[in-house]
């Protein structure tokens, strides 16, 4: 479930260079209004999702454990897929995904 | 195929009428089927409703027939739309808007509707019944604008109510005629311990208590009862019982009494009209609770299909629930009389009861509180009217019956008929789980709960799931529970740790990598583990990874379900100074601390700083880390002792502060506690500590494996010692033994009842050699050991990716 998004209209914001990224785990930023965790993965992959814990208490996701392209969120150890934002069973939920990629070392987040 | 399909309609959109549509479907597809329901959801779980107002699930997340159900299934569904009356002769039902439809077999779930007592003013605004969504949404809306409740009726609904405004903040009181609480389900020794545990989570209660009227404005605004006493309420919410939604019977002339009347193959009256569920009324009972529900759904659905069933002859109650965390079962008759021979226990300290009733030496009731893993044997024996025996005694009682406890348990599981409901939330049977094993495969609960439902909800079940798996997969299931550390690998950590040694590995990846993980990188269980071992492999060399570390470890501070962190400075022994005080109280005034709260071990705890002030409070405390997020020496615990108290034998603020300061910052398998007594009064609390000391006049007595917390023991005297030295060795000892072969996450009771007691004092105490060198091991480890949070302050790189929001603002591309 890959998101598309039409470059010519998007929104983009460059976030930092990939480097400034530490390798399985989240960093936070502030887009706007929203709270958005970026993950780098083993594979040099960068995911970003919205920094909200779909567990009906909340809180955030950032400090989450990541595996291949899952994490496993801080408060309730909640499986999710940072491809498509779905939380694995036996639990339910998803997160909002944004599109994401690095373009020559820079990591840029699309948020339209 | 010409031929039209048979329609079938149901009268109730709710988990009776659904489950039974559910049933037929498994049987047959000929039905053209159309439900009408009331409410504008589709199929939800109603029993879970306060869960939904204590806030921890949403709506969808108790739906159980979603939309899409409705529509894979050619099911018409139409919602918000009461049907009024049935016209019997030309088969057709009709709705309040007027909307008609055919039948050919016509179902009646329509449930039940609150009972709400016609007490004076009890029209006012703010009096709900609790029984749907609609409801629901009511008290939450209430909780935001009011602050005082009641709530009417002490049975299960009005607990689960009060329950869940308690949880929205508001004060809420109980009010029940009754001096016991669920007196229909529990004995009043029960109904006392539920009392207490419920009034420790903040429920306050009004019992004998009869309401005469309710006063108010527009609105309610108290109680007064029939005793002249009052009672401030503006939000009262009526939960005295439930009635059956006869209305319809009434409405088209077919035979109601309390219910609609239904034989046992839950025919009413009028050809092809079926009732089920709470509606109904079978031989003079009308249930209440899901169970006879879904036993009724089964027999129905065969009815309906035209298989042949020996039909329906009514259900034993028995009540299995879990009431705030509280897990209760009741079957047969609970109340004694003088015909009863009573077999009771009853533990204080563990909150648990268990009484079980006989006639004629037959087993015919029982109540169990707190523990419930004897529910469904009792459920069997008093069902069959078992005689008692010295092996049942012994099984239920907890002695006399040597090793038969685990063997009979299986035995009754075995026993169980099939089409038994294991799940009550869920409606799942014995044979549901035990074909999921079989053809799945499965041998965790949690697999059974993903494949079937089963122990999803109220949990009370598990032990009976537990049981069944167990049963099913005979030794199996020892296997698949012994070995392997988590999901991703069948290596125990024994086999972890060789392979760590014997391949020389050096961090996660690799040994994921070469020892064959299912999963690359692991998961949130072993990846810690891994990471734990190693560094206790290679003290000093081995690069601790932030990236394995669970997200208290990685910040140095514990998260709260907010995202704000909690900060607790080291006071070694639990020992402060005015000036330190100070500089506490000001920097939680100026980052806007939201508590200030003193732990059980002694510390201050600083509750709720924001995550990028973290480095700035621990800067400004400029103080140790007090480690109390992490998997590490906690805190060591002290009495006053000899420096001032007149009992004092031993100088515990002293000794503890100097143990504290030695073996802090160290990495255990868990958490570590310890606590250090002047004498053998034993303020301290050294018996539920991982190590607890306890001075007297001529030494030491040191204890280990003690717990105060989810799995309470009292801890074991290890040996006495008589000097200082002789103390911190033996402590350093142990501490090393059980850093090397504890498991991660295994806390010292378990890991002392593992390793046995005897070991444990062979290596640390008897055998002076290996002794000698855990101590030389544990010393090593610890000179490499240093503070994190000045750690993180002289790391800018890290500080920033961790603790900081980068803020940005987007640009049109």
């Amino acid at each position: 479930m890959t998101q598309e998004w039409n470059t010519a209209t998007a929104v983009t914001v460059a976030l930092d260079t990939l480097d400034n990224f530490p390798s399985r785990m989240g960093r936070v930023f502030l887009v706007d209004e929203t709270e958005i965790a970026v993950f780098r993965t083993s594979d040099d992959e960068v995911y970003a999702i919205e920094n909200r814990n779909p567990h009906p208490k909340g809180g955030p996701l950032a400090e989450a454990i990541v595996s291949g392209h899952y994490i496993y969120d801080p408060l309730y150890d909640w499986k999710i897929d940072l491809k498509t934002g779905l939380v694995q069973e036996p639990d339910q939920g998803q997160v909002r995904t944004f599109p994401i990629k690095v373009v020559e070392q820079q990591v840029i987040l699309f948020t339209k | 195929m010409t031929t039209a399909k048979e329609k079938l309609v149901v009268i109730g959109n709710g988990m009776a009428g659904i489950n039974t549509l559910e049933q037929i479907l498994k049987l047959t597809d000929r039905f053209e089927i159309t439900v009408f329901g009331s409410e504008p959801y589709p199929n939800y779980n109603r029993i879970m409703l306060s869960y939904v107002l204590e806030g921890s699930k949403t709506l969808d997340d108790i739906v159980i027939n979603d939309w899409n159900w409705y529509k894979e299934n050619g099911i018409t569904l139409h919602t918000s739309q009461t049907v009024t009356r049935i016209d019997t002769d030309a088969k057709t039902v009709i709705t309040e808007s007027g909307m008609t439809a055919a039948y050919d077999k016509l179902l009646i779930a329509t449930g039940s509707n609150s009972l709400m007592l016609p007490i004076p003013g009890s029209d006012r605004e703010g009096v709900v019944g609790f029984r749907d969504i609609a409801d629901c949404n009511q008290m939450l809306e209430a909780a935001k604008a009011y602050k005082t409740a009641a709530v009417i009726g002490g049975g299960l609904l009005g607990l689960e109510a009060a329950k869940g405004l308690v949880g929205l903040g508001m004060d809420v009181t109980v009010v029940h005629l009754m001096n016991d609480l669920m007196e229909r389900q529990l004995d009043s020794q029960a109904s006392a311990m539920l009392k207490a545990e419920l009034e420790r989570q903040g429920i306050k209660f009004a019992m004998g208590k009869s309401t005469a009227e309710m006063q108010g404005d527009h609105r309610v605004r108290k109680l007064v009862f029939t005793d002249g006493e009052e009672l401030d309420a503006e939000f009262v919410v009526m939960a005295v019982g439930i009635r059956p939604n006869k209305q319809i019977g009434d409405a088209s002339g077919i035979a109601t009494n309390r219910g609609i009347l239904v034989d046992d193959f839950l025919r009413t009256s009028a050809p092809d009209v079926y009732a089920v569920g709470e509606c109904a009324e079978h031989r003079g009972m009308c249930y209440g609770l899901v169970a006879p529900l879904f036993e009724q759904g089964n027999v129905l659905a065969k009815q309906i299909c035209g298989i042949e069933t020996e039909g329906y002859a009514g259900s034993i109650t028995s009540t299995k629930l879990k009431i705030s965390g509280v897990d209760v079962f009741s079957a047969g008759e609970f109340i004694e009389g003088p015909q009863h021979t009573v077999i009771s226990a009853k533990d204080e300290w563990k909150r648990t009861y268990k009484k079980v009733l006989l006639e004629n030496n037959k087993i015919v009731g029982a109540v169990l509180f707190g523990d419930v893993a004897e529910s469904a044997s009792l459920q069997k024996y008093v069902r069959e009217g078992t005689e008692m025996n010295d092996e049942i005694y012994g099984d239920l009682m907890g002695t006399g019956g040597g090793c038969g406890g685990g063997k009979s348990k299986t035995a009754a599981v075995e026993k169980m008929a099939d089409d038994e409901i294991v799940c009550g939330c869920k409606g799942v049977t014995k044979k549901v789980i035990v074909d999921a094993i079989n053809e799945k495969g499965l041998t965790t609960v949690d697999e059974i709960k993903a494949c079937t439902g089963a122990t999803g909800s109220c949990g009370g079940c598990k032990p009976v799931v537990e049981q069944i798996l167990s049963y099913v997969l005979g030794d199996g299931f020892k296997k698949t529970v012994k070995t392997g550390i988590c999901a991703c690998t069948p290596l125990s950590r024994q086999e972890i740790v060789a392979g760590i040694k014997e391949k020389g590995l050096r961090t996660t990846k690799e040994v994921m990598h070469v020892l064959e993980w299912h999963n690359a990188e692991g998961c949130s269980k072993c990846r810690p583990a891994v990471n734990y071992y190693l560094g206790v492999i290679y003290p000093g060399e081995h690069k601790d990874e932030k990236e394995s570390r669970f997200v208290n470890e990685r910040m140095n501070a514990n998260i709260q379900k907010d995202g704000t962190y909690t900060v607790v400075p080291r006071m070694y022994g639990g020992v402060t100074t005015p000036e330190d005080l100070k500089k506490i109280a000001d920097v939680s005034v100026k980052y806007n601390v939201k508590a200030v709260k003193v732990t059980g071990g002694q510390r201050l705890d600083l509750i709720g700083v924001q995550k990028e002030d973290l480095p700035k409070v621990w800067e400004e405390l400029d103080m140790p880390s007090g480690y109390a997020y992490a998997k590490s020496l906690r805190t060591v615990k002290t009495c006053v002792g000899s420096q001032y108290c007149r009992f004092g034998t031993q100088d515990s603020m002293g000794v503890g502060a100097m143990l504290e300061r030695k073996f802090e910052r160290l990495d255990f398998p868990a958490k570590f506690k310890m606590a250090v007594n002047g004498c053998p009064r034993n303020c301290a609390e050294a018996c539920t500590k991982d190590i607890g000391i306890v001075g007297n006049d001529g030494g030491w007595e040191i204890f280990i494996g003690g717990n105060g917390g989810i799995k309470a023991r009292l801890a074991d005297s290890l040996c006495k010692v008589k000097t200082d030295e002789e103390l911190t060795d033996t402590i350093a000892a142990v501490m090393q033994y059980y850093r090397e072969t504890g498991n991660y996450l295994e806390r010292t009771s378990e890991w002392v009842e593992r390793m046995g007691l005897e070991d444990i004092y062979s290596k640390t105490v008897e055998d002076v050699e290996n002794r000698k060198a855990l101590v030389a091991s544990i010393e090593l480890a610890l000179t490499f050991v240093e503070d994190p949070w000045k750690k993180v302050l002289a790391d800018d790189k890290t500080r920033s990716e961790l603790f900081d929001t980068t803020k940005s603002v987007t640009i049109q591309a």
